[in-house]
Parts: C-alpha cells; sequence; structure tokens
C-alpha cells in the first residue's frame, strides 16, 4: 500500500444495515455454526484416530484369548453397513426435501434414517452382547480392549446423533423449518455421513482385516 | 440464503450416484474376504484398503459436499490439516512402537537360540 | 427389585463401595497430615472472609447476573485471568513447600513433608502450573484481546464461551477438592502408566485428575472451536489474513493446535479412565497392554500443548515490541509464516520426551532432527523482535523490561533445549533437574514473562487505568532474579547427575545448590507479592492512572481505537481496515470518531446455562471419583437434559436500541473532551 497522498479520506469504519426480521438476521452465525460444527469433526476425527491407532497397535496383543477369525461374523457386519449406508442416502433425501420447503417429507426421510440408525444400533447390540456372553469381553485382552473401544466410540457416536434425530424432529414439529431448524438438519447431516465415513475405516480395519490376517 | 446453503446439499442424482459407487465400493469387499476369493492376503488387505480409502472419497464428496467453494476453501483446508495429522498421529504411533517392540523385545529366533544353548 | 438390591448391597460388600455414599466415609478427610489441616484452617477463614464479605456487601447478584452468566468477551476472558491467578498461587504454594522441602532434605534434615505427600505436591504443581495456570491466563487473553483486534463485538459463539469457562473452573474445583477431600494422584503432571493404573495407584487421587482434566480439556477444545471459528468469519471488513495483528494470527494458530491436540488428550485419558473403571488392558502390564502406547499417546498431545502456552505469548511479545519501539514489527510476514511453522512442527517431535524409551536409532534421530528444526523459526521470531527494536525509539516503560528480561532467559531456554533434543545427551539427561531447569527455563521465562507483559500491556484496556509501574518494575526484577537463583543451579544439579522428584538425599553436597534455588523461589514469592500489591496500589489511586483516551500506550492496533474499557458492543461501528496495523494508520490519516447516526446493535443474550451445565458436571466428576454410581447417573442425565433443553430456547439475541448506543458513545466524546483539556 503506498501514501500517494492524493488518495481520498479513506472510511474507517461501516455502517452496517440494521437487521430486523428473522430472516437475515442470522446470516452471519448460520455460516459460523456450519464451520464450527465442520472443526468440530475434525477434532472428533482425531479421537477416532486415536482409538484407530490404538487398535493398529494393540490389536494383535490376543493374550492367549480368542482371535478376529474366532469372534467375527462378516455377514452380520455387511447387513449392518448396509444399515447405515441406508440411512445416509436416506438422510440426504430428507435434506433435499428441506430445500424444496417440505416440511412432512423431511419429517418423513429423518425417521426413516433413524429407523435404519436403530437397526444399526441394534445389530451392533446384538453382537456386543454376544461377545459378552461366551466370554469375549473388554476385559479379556488388550485386542477386545481396543476393538470394544473403537467400534463402541462409534457406537455411541450413533446413538447420540439418534438422540440428536429425535429432539431435532420435536423442535421440527414444534417450529418447522425455520432458519435454525435448517440449519441444525444441516449439521446432523454433516455428523450423519461424517459417522458413515469412520464406519468405513471400521469395518475395513477391524473386521475384514482381522478376519484375514 | 448463503452459497453453502444453495450449492452444498447436492441433488437426487448426486444422492444416487454416490450411493451405488458405495454400495460396489461395499460389496467388493466383503466378497474378498466372503467369497475367500484370493490367496495373497498381502494382495486382500491391500484391496480393502484400496476401496475403503476410494469409499471415502466417494461419501466426501457425494454426501459430506466438501468443496474448495464452501466456507472460502476453509472446509477443505481444515480437512486436509486433519487428514495430515490423522496420517502422523496413527503411522507415527506404528512406527514408533513397532520400532520399540523390535529393538527391545528378543526376536523368536534369539529365543529359540538362547533356549538351545548348550 | 428386592434382588437387584441384595446383589447391589453384596457387591458393595465386596468392593468395600457404599451404594449411596461410594467410597466416601469420614476417614478420607487428610487431616492428620498437619500441613493440610493448616492449610484447610487458612482456606477456610479466608474463604469464610470472602464469602461473607460477599454477602454482606450483597454482591452475589451482582457477580451471577454480571459476570457468572455473562457471555461477553471481555467479561469471560477477566475471569479465565482471576481463575489463572487464583490458581497460580495455589501451585506456587507447592513450589515453595517443595524448594523448602529439597533445600532441608538435602542438607541432612528429613524435610517437612512424607514421600506420598511429596509425590502429591509435585504432580498438582505440574497439573495446576499448566492446565489451570498457563492454560486459563493464555486463554483469557485470546479471548479478551483478539476480538477487539479483529473489530468483532463478541467470539462466533458467545454461550459456548461461557461454557468453556465454566468447564475449564470445573476441572480447577475437582483439583481443589482433592486437597481436602482424599488426595491428589502421585503420578506426575502426566500420569505415566502403568504406575497411574488401578494396580499401582489405587487412590481417589489419579481419578481426581482424570475427571477434571476431562471436563477441563473438552472446555478447552469447545472454546478452541470457537475462536477459529470467530477468527476466520468474523474479521472486521477489509482485515485480510495477512491485515490481521500477529497476536490474532498466533491466536489462530493456537486454537487450531488446540482443536487438533486436545481430542488426542481426551481420547488418551479416556483410554485410562476405561483402563481404571472398567478394568480393560489398554496400558496395564498384563494380557496384552502397552503402556508405552500410553507414553507415546499423551505426548502427541502434550509437545504441542507447550507451543499452545507459548505461540499467543510470542504473539503478545509481537504486540508490545512494535508499540514500546514506535515502529512497525520488523519481518511481520516472516513472523505469520514462522508461527505456521511452528504449528505443523509441534506435531512431529512428540518423542523427544522419550528417547531412552528404547525405540532404535533411526526414530530418535529422525525426531532429534525435527526438535532441532523446530527452533529455526523460533529463532527467526527473535531475530525480528530484535531488528523491530534496532533504531526504535525504545520507551522502557515494564512491560518492555518483560520483554527484554524475556529474550534474555528464553533463549537460554531454547539452547538448553537443543541441547537435550541430542539423543545421546538426552541419554544422559533425561530426567535430570537438567530438564526441570530448561523446562522452567522456557516456560517461567517465555510464558510467565509474556503474562504479566500481558497483563501490564492491555490492563488499562480492560479497567480503564494503569497499573502503577514501581511496584511492577520491583515485581519484574524479583521474578528475573529470582528465576535465575532458582533454576540455575538446578541445571549444575542435573549435570551432576541429580534425577527430578526425588524427596530424600544421602548425600549433603548438594546442599548449598538447593538452599541457593530455595532463595531463587523465595525471590519469586516477593515478585507475586509485588505484582499484588501492585494491583492493590494502582486500585486505590486509579483516578491519577486514569486514562481516557482508550490509547494510553501509542497502540497500533484495533482494540485501542476504541474506550477503555470498550463498551460491551466493543465497537459502535464495524471498523473498516485498510492495512496491518489498522489504528496507526486511522490516527495517520486523521480518522474523526463518529458521534452521530448511530444504528441498532445485534448482540447475544446472557444466560445461566453454561454455569449450571458446568456445576452439573462437577458433581459428576466428584461422584465419579468416589464411586457413588446415582449419583454420576444423575448428574449426567440433568446436564444431557439441561442442555437439550437449551435448545429449544430460540430467544437468544437482541438489539441494543440506537438511543442506547448514543448515550455511551456521548459519554465518551464528553470524556475525551475533558481529557484534551
Amino acid at each position: 500500500m503506498s501514501d500517494t497522498g492524493a488518495n481520498p479520506p479513506k472510511e474507517f469504519f461501516v455502517i452496517e444495515d440494521p437487521h430486523h426480521g428473522d430472516d437475515h438476521g442470522e446470516h452471519h452465525h448460520e455460516t459460523g455454526t456450519m464451520l464450527g460444527f465442520w472443526i468440530y469433526l475434525m477434532s472428533d476425527c482425531l479421537i477416532f484416530g486415536i482409538l484407530f491407532a490404538t487398535y493398529a497397535v494393540l490389536g494383535q496383543n490376543y493374550a492367549a484369548g480368542p482371535a478376529p477369525a474366532d469372534l467375527f461374523e462378516i455377514e452380520k457386519i455387511l447387513l449392518a453397513t448396509f444399515a447405515l449406508l441406508f440411512s445416509s442416502i436416506t438422510y440426504g433425501f430428507a435434506v433435499l426435501r428441506m430445500d424444496m420447503d417440505d416440511l412432512r417429507g423431511t419429517v418423513l426421510w429423518l425417521i426413516v434414517t433413524g429407523l435404519f440408525g436403530a437397526g444399526f444400533l441394534y445389530l451392533e447390540f446384538q453382537e456386543f452382547s454376544h461377545l459378552w456372553h461366551i466370554g469375549a469381553t473388554p476385559m479379556a485382552s488388550a485386542f477386545l480392549s481396543s476393538f470394544f473401544f473403537l467400534v463402541g466410540t462409534h457406537g455411541l457416536h450413533v446413538l447420540g446423533g439418534s438422540i440428536w434425530l429425535i429432539v431435532l424432529l420435536m423442535q421440527l414439529g414444534q417450529r418447522g423449518l425455520t432458519h435454525e431448524n435448517k440449519r441444525r438438519v444441516m449439521c446432523l447431516s454433516l455428523f450423519w455421513h461424517f459417522l458413515d465415513l469412520i464406519w468405513i475405516g471400521v469395518f475395513s480395519l477391524v473386521y475384514l482385516t482381522g478376519v484375514l490376517l | 440464503m448463503s452459497d453453502h446453503a444453495k450449492g452444498g446439499h447436492g441433488t437426487f442424482k448426486s444422492y444416487v450416484v454416490g450411493f451405488l459407487l458405495s454400495v460396489v465400493l461395499t460389496l467388493i469387499p466383503f466378497w474378498i474376504v466372503l467369497g475367500d476369493v484370493m490367496d495373497n492376503t498381502a494382495w486382500a488387505v491391500a484391496i480393502i484398503f484400496a476401496m475403503g480409502a476410494t469409499q471415502m472419497m466417494v461419501h466426501i464428496h457425494y454426501f459430506l459436499h466438501v468443496s474448495l467453494k464452501v466456507e472460502a476453501g476453509w472446509q477443505v483446508m481444515s480437512m486436509g490439516l486433519t487428514i495430515l495429522l490423522l496420517v502422523i498421529v496413527m503411522a507415527g504411533s506404528i512406527w514408533v512402537m513397532f520400532n520399540l517392540d523390535e529393538n527391545m523385545m528378543p526376536a523368536h529366533e534369539q529365543i529359540e537360540r538362547v533356549r538351545n544353548l548348550p | 427389585m428386592s434382588l437387584s438390591n441384595e446383589a447391589a448391597d453384596g457387591i458393595a460388600r465386596a468392593t468395600g463401595v457404599d451404594p449411596i455414599f461410594g467410597k466416601l466415609s469420614w476417614g478420607v478427610f487428610p487431616f492428620y497430615e498437619p500441613i493440610i489441616l493448616y492449610t484447610f484452617i487458612v482456606v477456610a477463614i479466608g474463604g469464610g472472609a470472602v464469602v461473607g464479605a460477599l454477602t454482606y456487601f450483597r454482591l452475589w447478584g451482582y457477580l451471577w447476573k454480571e459476570w457468572f452468566t455473562s457471555i461477553d468477551h471481555k467479561k469471560i476472558g477477566i475471569m479465565y485471568m482471576v481463575l489463572g491467578l487464583v490458581m497460580l498461587l495455589r501451585g506456587f504454594a507447592d513450589a515453595l513447600m517443595m524448594r523448602g522441602h529439597q533445600a532441608i532434605a538435602a542438607s541432612g534434615g528429613e524435610g517437612f513433608l512424607n514421600a506420598h505427600h511429596y509425590d502429591q505436591i509435585f504432580t498438582a504443581h505440574g497439573v495446576i502450573m499448566i492446565f489451570f495456570v498457563a492454560m486459563p491466563f493464555v486463554t483469557g487473553f485470546m479471548n479478551y484481546v483478539m476480538p477487539l483486534q479483529i473489530g468483532a463485538r463478541d467470539v462466533a459463539f458467545p454461550f459456548l464461551n461461557n461454557l468453556s469457562f465454566w468447564l475449564t473452573v470445573s476441572g480447577a474445583v475437582l483439583i481443589m477438592m482433592s486437597l481436602f477431600i482424599g488426595e491428589f494422584s502421585t503420578a506426575g503432571w502426566l500420569a505415566y502408566a502403568p504406575f497411574s493404573g488401578l494396580d499401582y495407584s489405587p487412590s481417589v487421587g489419579m481419578d481426581y485428575y482424570l475427571w477434571s482434566l476431562n471436563i477441563a480439556g473438552i472446555g478447552t477444545t469447545l472454546s478452541g472451536i470457537n475462536l477459529v471459528v470467530t477468527i476466520v468469519k468474523m474479521r472486521a471488513p477489509g482485515m485480510t489474513l495477512m491485515k490481521m495483528p500477529v497476536f490474532t494470527w498466533t491466536a489462530l494458530c493456537t486454537n487450531i493446535l488446540i482443536v487438533a491436540t486436545f481430542p488426542v488428550l481426551t481420547a488418551t485419558l479416556a483410554l485410562l479412565t476405561a483402563d481404571r473403571y472398567l478394568g480393560t488392558h489398554f496400558f496395564t502390564n498384563d494380557l496384552g497392554g502397552n503402556p508405552m502406547m500410553y507414553v507415546n499417546l499423551i505426548w502427541i498431545w502434550g509437545h504441542p500443548e507447550v507451543y499452545i502456552l507459548i505461540l499467543p505469548i510470542f504473539g503478545i511479545f509481537s504486540e508490545i515490541v512494535p508499540t514500546f519501539t514506535g515502529k512497525r514489527l520488523f519481518g511481520y510476514t516472516s513472523m505469520v509464516y514462522a508461527t505456521c511453522v511452528i504449528m505443523i512442527l509441534s506435531y512431529l517431535v512428540w518423542l523427544h520426551h522419550f528417547f531412552t524409551m528404547g525405540a532404535g536409532a533411526n526414530v530418535n534421530a529422525f525426531f532429534g532432527i525435527t526438535t532441532m528444526v523446530i527452533s529455526i523459526p523460533t529463532g527467526a521470531k527473535i531475530f525480528n523482535w530484535l531488528f523491530t527494536m534496532y533504531k526504535g525509539r525504545i520507551r522502557f516503560e515494564t512491560p518492555m523490561l518483560w520483554v527484554m528480561g524475556f529474550m534474555l532467559t528464553f533463549v537460554l531456554g531454547g539452547m538448553t533445549g537443543v541441547l537435550l533434543a541430542v539423543p545421546p545427551a538426552d541419554y544422559v539427561l533425561h530426567n535430570s533437574l537438567f530438564l526441570i531447569a530448561h523446562f522452567h527455563n522456557v516456560i517461567i521465562g517465555g510464558v510467565v514473562f509474556g503474562i504479566f507483559a500481558g497483563i501490564i500491556y492491555w490492563w488499562p484496556k480492560a479497567f480503564g487505568f494503569k497499573l502503577e509501574p514501581f511496584w511492577g518494575k520491583v515485581s519484574f526484577w524479583c521474578w528475573l532474579i529470582g528465576f535465575y537463583l532458582a533454576f540455575m543451579p538446578l541445571y549444575v544439579l542435573g549435570l551432576m547427575g541429580v534425577t527430578r522428584r526425588l524427596s530424600q538425599f544421602e548425600d549433603t553436597f548438594y546442599s548449598i545448590y538447593f538452599v541457593i534455588a530455595l532463595f531463587g523461589a523465595l525471590f519469586i514469592a516477593a515478585g507475586i507479592g509485588a505484582f499484588l500489591v501492585q494491583i492493590y496500589v494502582s486500585i486505590r489511586r486509579r483516578d491519577e492512572l486514569r486514562d481516557t483516551t482508550g490509547d494510553p500506550w501509542g497502540g497500533r492496533t484495533l482494540e485501542w481505537s476504541t474506550s477503555s474499557p470498550p463498551p460491551y458492543y466493543n465497537f459502535a461501528f464495524t471498523p473498516r481496515v485498510h492495512e496491518l496495523d489498522a489504528f496507526t494508520q486511522m490516527k495517520r490519516e486523521g480518522f474523526v470518531r463518529p458521534t452521530e447516526g448511530f444504528v441498532p446493535i445485534h448482540m447475544p443474550r446472557y444466560t445461566a446455562t453454561g454455569v449450571v451445565m458446568a456445576g452439573l458436571l462437577t458433581v459428576m466428576g466428584f461422584a465419579l471419583v468416589w464411586h457413588i454410581w446415582w449419583l454420576a447417573a444423575v448428574s449426567f442425565a440433568a446436564t444431557l437434559v439441561y442442555g437439550i433443553g437449551h435448545t429449544f430456547n430460540y430467544d437468544r439475541d437482541y438489539y441494543v436500541p440506537a438511543d442506547e448506543v448514543k448515550d455511551i458513545e456521548d459519554q465518551r466524546t464528553q470524556a475525551l473532551a475533558g481529557a484534551a483539556e
């Protein structure tokens, strides 16, 4: 920047448009929320990174206990994978309905998403209780500790997402597709797809590779 | 509405394309394991990871709608940094810990040698 | 029902845990330790006096309404600073006890602390100083100053900011509780496994550590996200990234580091917590656990953490040096790049904390070299400050004294750090007092000196009057002399092979060094005392020290363009920025403060949700420490319900009417006119 001296006097402040009314006042904060939520997801990603690293380091310490090939039923994992995958696309449909300002359609697709999520949770619960039943508890070996923690943390996230989904449905029922609620639908959308992404890592590293090795 | 709201939600077509790609990329690794189609485990694992990584990209593009246009590039930048740190943390931990093991734990042959001492 | 109750009773009897009170009983109060008993009496009397005074002067309502529930970033920033100061006194009391004890123990006596108590004290000292002194101070600065520097009215998520603060307080409260209820961890500030596992540390001390840091850590992560978004999204128009003040740049890099590393801490501590509470085998000696993995993970967080502390301090110095030399900062661009390089490199050096753990030569060499490389951008910064001062008109006001002290001391500490980065040298010096001297050299000489410099520099902005310089200078000289007296002997002792954390000594040969170090600690105590006197004297004489201009030092950045203290909306009009050092340009080009045409300002509403949620989580932490499962479950559920309930509140902001803005700005116009006369 050069001081030529011939410059016209500079403006040193902005007179904002006083935003009255609901529609545009939140504009500024809205985009901030999406970025903030994205950064939160990135930090969550690092939590999973640590759990993956722990599994990679400790995952073969069976301590004379069972190994992945003895425990995992890949067919059921395939089923769970598809439950999550379907829930991802149904969430996508909910967002598309939301863009058309179709409250009913949004809510319906969100409910379908929640059902797929519940199906995934049921399958995981079944797997865990089976493992527990045959004595393959997290206390049995470092492999099982890191397995239960990695998969369980993902499961807890799905559970958290499902609770959020229920709260969101209540809020949609209360106020409809307002600006804030749309933003919330988009945040949960990021969260939900993100969990599906983590699950790809889980089934690739833990289940498929585990059974092969 | 902001650019994000309009530009970042995808279309019916893009969701379906993403979904179909994901289905294929899920089925191949499961088929490799369930069908027991490969003799070479190392290659099988490599393919599983490659498919997994590809599917992650598919999700990032078609479902998460990550793009340079969103948030003036901050989204991609934060994701890039996160991936870099994930690589450092995971590869670093594995390198450090397995190197420790190798260095500190006597290898199997070594134990055998000690055991067979006259 | 009765069956399950019986089962619960059975479990309780078998494990010695009462179903209602958990592990709590009258025996948990450690008043058989005379030191703790006296401390308790002092704290009870002092605390009682404070509570009594607040009640007598009817200040509780004021505090609650104007401070605790406030989501004004300035008030939250000040509260962080108060938290840091209070915890500094506690952490320093621990330091004095250690120095006193070691001086006696090295001179043939036994010392006044038994080994168990001594272990708790060095652990508490480290934990408190890093997590509850340095972190709150640094976060406080970023909270207070950064939004003002970028011309914003608040942070991106004001409510989250309040919650983050109270979560930090929650962690601090749990640590303070451990002093009188039960005991604290004896496992050192990073709680290395397997010693921190249930087998070797069965007491509640480790559990206090875990829950305190878990809760505070979540608060820190949220605050990091918040401040990153603030800097990215809420800069004044015209302020491109390369026109941001250096302090804001360092705040950005620091908060990125926070977001990128605190999840690692959370995950690692969660795994250790699982080992202790669920009986898993991540870091145990048996069933495939690997304690060395804990050391690896905790340092992946731990090393970036020290850069989280020092980067904003570099930012503070980069603001002070140009202001008091009357020149623009030398090498702004290189300063920015150096900060970013340090941010990335800090993630690549963690293994230098455990060269001796047994990794091979390749690994040690790699991390040794990265460690040495990181000193290059740091050195570049030192040169930038030097060249800024070169041929400048330096005004030796108190903040500048701290800068000079910092530059000398920090360079020394940095050089001993490079020594330690050489793996073969580290094999000799690892865990010796040389290491202790090194990191105190960089943390006191860097972070602490910077904190004092920053407090004195921005105090007039926050309160409207300068701090009195005489006592400030006394404080500085006491700290500087005290630091060298306290830590130079430790370097010598370390080279002679004395290891850290020793409570007993066979040989009186070391006596003289420890006695000198004790004198150093007493000097530092005098420095802290002088600082408190400085604040007291300044408040008493605030009318003579008053600053009505809002720009007492001839500042260069936007925070000096508004009044001191700034109105709650910070700026009546959002500033427009054209170049770096925006306020310097405004002054140079004859900016006239607008006195009319005000418009309503959009501001967030205060809320009590943050205090309540953090309070509930404190109860949960306490209940989990003492295995009071029902209370933990209830308070966790309550937190969840309360938090969800908060999302149903859509009425979170309001508009400040233009008339009110006009009133406040008119008052400033009068004050400025009064000052001009």
